[in-house]
């Protein structure tokens, strides 16, 4: 077990945790350990900023252009279905 | 980029039968379905079939999507539904191993501290030329996820739909999708750590 005391954690079980503690879904209490080790450990600071970026830079693959080809293959789509339908 | 229109105001064109607002609502959401339908296919083509499969889903639902749910977890509801039909019949629950950890365990010493410091990245984050390589490295590290820890992510941070949409759309308790979110972020994480290691900083 990687915990030494009970109440204080250790970086590799915060690791663990910023996901959990991201989408608020630690305990109060888990949350208090949590934030105490921050303040005291700039690495894992750093580490939860890291994942951070990581988050927001993911939310900026969205839009990619498509090919010339796939834009064509997809407008035939679109009017070989209305043909369909009008029909 | 040019000014997004928003998925309503296009939703709107089409009805009307603009083409060139289905080639947009394809442009805007085809990278990320390919990435989701790849976990229910064993093949890229596939992959492309299945997408295929619920644009024409999309284009005949039409006038049935009522707007109450938003188009974008109506067009990955739709997707994931051809996917499972052109897929394969695997079963798709397999338990979560549970020895996958966010960090190489050889980076901590014996008491579970760092070995060596961690860097702040707030410099890169704003360095234009770390941003391009960044967002090189993170769609190949994407496309590297395993399947279910990639569409978890696919959609909750590329999507940005929420960890509720996620479990409903995918079918996953809050604690498994949780987990598959914490996975796939810390692998993303490790992958531009090491495209920064490249660059020799």
């Amino acid at each position: 077990m990687l915990l030494s005391r009970k109440h204080d954690l250790v970086c590799q079980q915060v690791v663990e945790m910023v996901t959990d503690y991201l989408e608020g879904s630690l305990s109060r209490s888990d949350r208090r350990r949590f934030e105490r080790h921050l303040k005291g450990c700039p690495n894992c600071t750093n580490y939860l900023e890291q994942m951070r970026i990581t988050i927001a830079t993911t939310g900026t693959l969205q839009v990619e252009d498509l090919s010339p080809e796939a834009e064509q293959e997809f407008t035939d789509l679109f009017r070989r279905w209305r043909e369909a339908d009008d029909r | 980029m040019p000014d997004m229109e928003t998925d309503a105001e296009l939703l709107t064109r089409l009805r009307d039968g603009d083409e060139a607002a289905f080639v947009s609502l394809v442009s805007r959401y085809n990278p990320s379905l390919l990435r989701v339908a790849r976990t229910y296919v064993p093949s890229p083509a596939l992959a492309e079939d299945a997408v295929q499969e619920a644009w024409i889903g999309v284009i005949r639902g039409l006038d049935r999507f009522e707007g109450r749910s938003s188009f974008k977890t109506w067009i990955f509801r739709v997707l994931i539904n051809c996917a499972r039909t052109v897929g394969t019949k695997e079963p798709r629950h397999l338990a979560l191993s549970s020895d996958e950890t966010a960090v190489d365990p050889l980076r901590f010493d014996t008491g579970g501290a760092w070995v060596k410091p961690l860097e702040s990245w707030e410099s890169e984050a704003d360095d234009r030329m770390v941003a391009a390589s960044w967002t090189h490295a993170l769609g190949a590290a994407l496309d590297d996820l395993p399947p279910r820890q990639r569409e978890v992510v696919v959609l909750r941070d590329v999507e940005g739909l929420s960890g509720t949409e996620v479990c409903d759309l995918l079918g996953l308790s809050e604690n498994n999708q949780r987990v598959l979110l914490h996975r796939g972020r810390s692998r993303l994480r490790g992958a531009l750590e090491s495209d920064l290691e490249q660059r020799g900083r």
